[in-house]
């Protein structure tokens, strides 16, 4: 690894978003101490032109760069892997930080808290060093990082009971489920005597040749890890914590968690599986996956139907969501579809709920409660806002021409690619249940008679985002053709290194 | 053609939609002391919405005489007016392709036709009215690129985009008895069946692909594959049911999925609740287009592209849609509502529709995409009709109404010749259509050969027991003219409120049975480019 002297923009390039994201971190706690408690609002505001620069920054430098020779292996000794996908899923979570700090404004009790937007950032730089990690060390560092930020974030609003039981809940599930996650990583080092993930699938693949015991021991890992995975991207039977924490946080948080949590982790899972297990016990984890997506897609979508709190059921959404991204990490070792597909789908996923987010924390100011019924004649209200939640349910329904349609077209065409027939036509009935609650939201806004003449109020900043997210939503939906090439660009140089 | 007229039919209507949407709304302006300010701005959107379906309507009769020529002059090409092809997600093969041929030129018409004269008879909304004409010009941008896509993908980008229109219309306008029942059952129902048939054409994609040849979502593309036999391979199926080619195996779950929304019986039944609880001109374009969608897709993507499967599949099929026919009507006469009558009476004809596919001959199948023409005219017609109707007597209890000639007479009118063509009377385009589907299940029964090669006489039964569908048909018409429009009018019932149509209504009506007569009387100006278009899809069936 040493063999060679290292240039400084060698070391430096990979890791820019980052540097960048520390760099934003000590401006906004200066900013923090000099502004005036009511001129708070403003960090938001820093927050998330900051992420924003950053993430231009990100997108051009890593287009430019992330070709070179120089970033083919493992930098920085190994820890980190700086490819097309890294690049992708920084955008993710810098878009979805640089979205939600500019929320966060309209949120009473969290907006003008300037110790807020600097966990955001932390938490932020946690999940952007997830995307990158290629080693078992700084793929724990950075997933306890993420986590232990939104434990606290979770359970910022002190004073309420929901809040602080959300955070408790988070940090409870979250601590042991990482624990056993730990052990997994500790299996995988005892198997194969080294951290680095892209050094594993050969010792791994000589361990399981024609030895039981080592297959066995292979899947004692394979679980164990998929414990932690799946508390994260909040898969069936980990997601038990969602609907609460959802629910409870500050609602900027729940969008953040949404999006750039599970975009993270999903990155992170794709990286691992893909890379650490060797091309034998492919079927094995494959056909796990299948079935945890299966089981996801149904439950979230069957327990949606019964919810009367929006967050909550967005949460439930959520857990669906994540089960059809999944269908496109088991067409992921078949076809290159399949994790260009899971790449389009997150960054669709972002736009698109933060939109509903933005949209909700809007209608809760004014209304002062959570509850779907309190959207009622929001069409005659707010027009606009309402029309802004109706692209962003039927694009969480996958309905053209929005963003959605295409994402769940490509998990299913990746699905078909890689023989999963069945698995596409489950996720299908799927998307028409969902449609079911997320259509009864919009009746919602249309049909029913208005309750409440309280004018709905949204701040520039959130306005700002609003359009952003749902131009970027309508954009993806027809012209879908460069996101989708940048996707499938990364899958397949993904694609070649794979074992 | 250089002048890319489909594009432009296709989205006129969205920029249209998108103008009024930035228009300003009436939120926050106060009836008494601005009332002329809203009426104006309310105006500013019909006038938009009108001049938009106008231009349209006015483009697809400029691009059906083109059509009508160039059929006429003996072209034999596969499609005119052709846009693009220009990539879109070039990697999976998706591109921007649209054209029209003899069988889609006169669904395009149909479109223009029930678009304009819905916007005029929708003149009288006062709730939301822009969001009402901006979702409905997005549901006709819908209905216009799913009849002129050639890029499969885009046909069903267009077939879905035309859907969520149509729940927020039917939800938020509809009856208030039944609208929101309504508008998800459909929504649900028509969803389910065209997503199966999407990932059925997303494995012909890759079939074709592992076939080894270079595949695009382009129709000429499918349509190679298609001729090189690459969906003739045969699969295994599971729980040891043996071998079956890729046609056999998907072509029920296409065209199938397509026919929900074309109301084949067993998944006819979101059809009357929706066709009743939607506002008058979203009932028109449901059952006079949307439900010819489900028709052409099944038709396109299913008939033409897996004929394989269609021959193994139809002769069953066919016995659903003699279900449709019949039972149809039967139904539609012991409605007490005027509206459902219509709304079976829909399922009915439709059943006629897929009746003419099932016969595999070039005569049953032309028959039935003048019947997609003629059924959709005329249920715009008797939708307009019933809509006025129901505007002033606020009830469709067909024992309570009576005697409305007199005071609509034009209505009155409008609605018996809409009935004589459901009837199938000469001198009007529903003989044009209906006969030529009969003289088809005939000539079937004489010459197609069922898969196991036993000759399908029980054709000729079909068609027998489907003449008692027409029978019933007139029953249920005749009964219901003479029960609403004849007879005795109650005056002191009504309080002078049932008073005549405005000029835009009497306009609408008198555009729409202009054509039924006009194709009636000289079918010669539709069905020789409906025969051209489809006489290569017979051809692949195998029938003359």
């Amino acid at each position: 690894m040493f063999t060679e002297p290292v240039s400084f923009t060698d070391v430096i390039i990979p890791i820019l978003p980052e540097v960048g994201l520390t760099l934003l971190l000590i401006l906004v706690v200066v900013l923090d101490l000099a502004f005036r408690p009511v001129r708070r609002r403003a960090v938001g505001v820093v927050t998330g032109v900051g992420m924003l620069v950053i993430l231009a920054v990100n997108v051009a430098v890593g287009l430019t760069f992330v070709r070179d020779e120089a970033f083919a292996e493992p930098v920085l000794g190994g820890m980190i892997h700086f490819d097309m996908v890294s690049v992708i899923f920084h955008s993710v979570v810098l878009l979805a930080g640089a979205l939600t700090s500019l929320i966060s404004v309209d949120l009473p009790g969290v907006a003008r808290k300037g110790e807020f937007y600097a966990i955001l950032i932390v938490a932020t730089l946690g999940l952007s060093l997830m995307t990158t990690a290629s080693d078992l060390v700084m793929l724990f560092l950075s997933l306890e990082t993420a986590s232990i930020s939104l434990y606290v974030l979770a359970g910022f609003l002190r004073e309420t009971r929901q809040s602080t039981e959300a955070g408790i809940k988070y940090f409870l599930f979250g601590a042991a489920s990482a624990g056993v996650f730990l052990y997994g990583l500790s299996l995988l080092f005892g198997f194969t005597g080294t951290t680095n993930i892209y050094d594993m699938a050969e010792p791994l693949g000589a361990l399981i040749s024609g030895n039981a015991e080592g297959m066995f021991g292979l899947i004692i890992a394979l679980l164990f890890m998929l414990v932690g995975f799946g508390f994260k991207i909040s898969a069936v039977p980990f997601h038990f914590w969602t609907p609460d924490v959802y629910e409870g946080a500050p609602t900027s948080v729940t969008a953040f968690v949404s999006t750039a949590s599970k975009a993270a982790s999903f990155a992170l899972l794709v990286r691992v599986f893909a890379i650490v297990w060797p091309a034998e016990a492919a079927p094995y984890w494959t056909g796990l996956l299948a079935a945890i997506a299966v089981l996801t897609m149904s439950l979230g979508n069957l327990l949606a139907l019964v919810q009367t709190n929006i967050k909550r059921l967005l949460a439930y959404s959520s857990i669906a969501q994540a089960g059809y991204t999944l269908i496109g990490v088991v067409a992921l070792t078949e076809t290159e579809l399949g994790l260009a597909a899971v790449a389009f789908y997150l960054l669709m996923y972002v736009l698109t709920n933060i939109l509903a987010f933005t949209v909700i924390i809007a209608v809760s100011n004014t209304t002062g409660s959570d509850q779907i019924a309190d959207f009622a004649g929001l069409s005659r209200r707010k027009p606009y806002l309402a029309l802004a939640m109706v692209l962003a349910l039927l694009s969480l329904g996958g309905v053209p021409p929005l963003a959605g349609f295409f994402g769940k077209f490509f998990l299913f065409a990746a699905a078909v690619r890689a023989g999963y027939v069945w698995l596409a036509i489950v996720g299908v009935l799927n998307s028409i249940l969902a449609l079911y609650y997320y259509l009864t939201v919009i009746k919602v806004m249309y049909v029913d008679p208005q309750v409440d003449d309280a004018p709905v109020f949204l701040r520039p900043a959130s306005s700002a985002v609003v359009w952003i997210t749902a131009i970027g939503v309508l954009v993806m939906g027809t012209i879908a053709g460069p996101w989708w090439n940048w996707a499938l660009d990364a899958a397949t140089t993904f694609a070649a290194v794979l074992p | 053609m250089d002048f890319p007229f489909l594009t432009l039919i296709t989205f006129i209507p969205v920029v249209a939609a998108v103008i009024i949407l930035l228009l300003p709304s009436d939120v926050g302006l106060d009836p008494s002391k601005d009332a002329a300010l809203i009426k104006r701005r309310r105006e500013r959107v019909r006038v938009i919405s009108a001049v938009a379906t106008a231009i349209s309507l006015l483009l697809s009769l400029y691009v059906y005489i083109g059509v009508f020529n160039a059929v006429e002059a003996g072209a034999q090409e596969l499609f005119y007016f052709e846009d693009g092809r220009w990539n879109w997600v070039p990697s999976l093969g998706i591109g921007y392709h649209m054209g029209v041929d003899g069988v889609s030129a006169p669904m395009l018409l149909l479109t223009g036709l029930a678009s304009f004269t819905g916007v005029l008879i929708s003149w009288g909304i006062e709730d939301r009215v822009r969001e009402f004409f901006a979702f409905f010009l997005l549901l006709v941008a819908g209905v216009y690129g799913v009849f002129v896509a050639l890029d499969v993908f885009l046909l069903f980008f267009f077939y879905e985009l035309a859907i969520f229109p149509m729940y927020l219309l039917i939800a938020t306008w509809g009856w208030k008895v039944t609208r929101e029942y309504a508008s998800m059952k459909l929504t649900l129902y028509i969803l389910i069946g065209s997503i199966v048939a999407l990932v059925g054409v997303i494995a012909m994609y890759f079939v074709a692909q592992d076939a080894g040849l270079e595949m695009t979502f382009d129709l000429v593309d499918f349509m190679r594959a298609r001729d090189a036999g690459a969906y003739d391979v045969e699969f295994q199926l599971p729980f040891g049911l043996g071998l079956a080619s890729f046609a056999k195996i998907w072509f029920p779950f296409i065209f199938l999925g397509f026919g929900i929304l074309a109301g084949v019986f067993p998944f006819h039944n979101w059809s009357p609740d929706g066709h009743v609880a939607a506002p008058t001109a979203v009932s028109m374009i449901h059952a006079g287009v949307l439900m010819k969608l489900g028709a052409y897709a099944a038709l396109r993507i299913g008939v033409m592209l897996l004929p394989e499967g269609a021959r193994t599949h139809l002769p069953w099929i066919v016995l659903l849609t003699l279900i449709n026919v019949v039972y149809g009507s039967l139904i539609a006469m012991v409605q007490r509502d005027f509206k459902y009558v219509i709304g079976f009476s829909s399922v009915s004809h439709m059943g006629l529709v897929s009746m003419g596919w099932a016969t595999m001959n070039v005569i049953g199948m032309t028959g039935a995409g003048l019947q997609m023409f003629s059924h959709g005219v005329m249920t715009a017609l008797f939708f307009a009709a019933v809509g006025m109707v129901y505007d002033r007597a606020h009830t469709r209890d067909i024992p309570s109404l009576g005697g409305f000639a007199q005071k609509m007479p034009l209505v009155a009118a409008a609605f018996i010749l809409g009935g004589f063509v459901s009837m199938g009377m000469p001198m009007l385009s529903g003989f044009v259509a209906e006969f030529p589907i009969f003289v088809g299940l005939w000539q079937a029964s004489q010459t197609l050969q069922l898969p196991s090669g036993v000759p399908a006489t029980y054709y000729a039964v079909i068609a027998i027991v489907a003449v008692v569908g027409i029978v019933v048909t007139a029953a249920y018409v005749l009964r219901v003219v003479q029960r609403v429009f004849f007879g005795e009018f109650e005056a002191e019932k009504w309080h002078g409120e049932i008073t005549d149509v405005t000029l835009k209504d009497k306009f609408a009506l008198g555009l729409l049975s202009l054509w039924l007569i006009l194709v009636g009387v000289y079918p010669a100006i539709m069905q020789p480019m409906v025969t051209a278009g489809i006489e290569p899809i017979a051809r692949l069936l195998g029938g003359a």
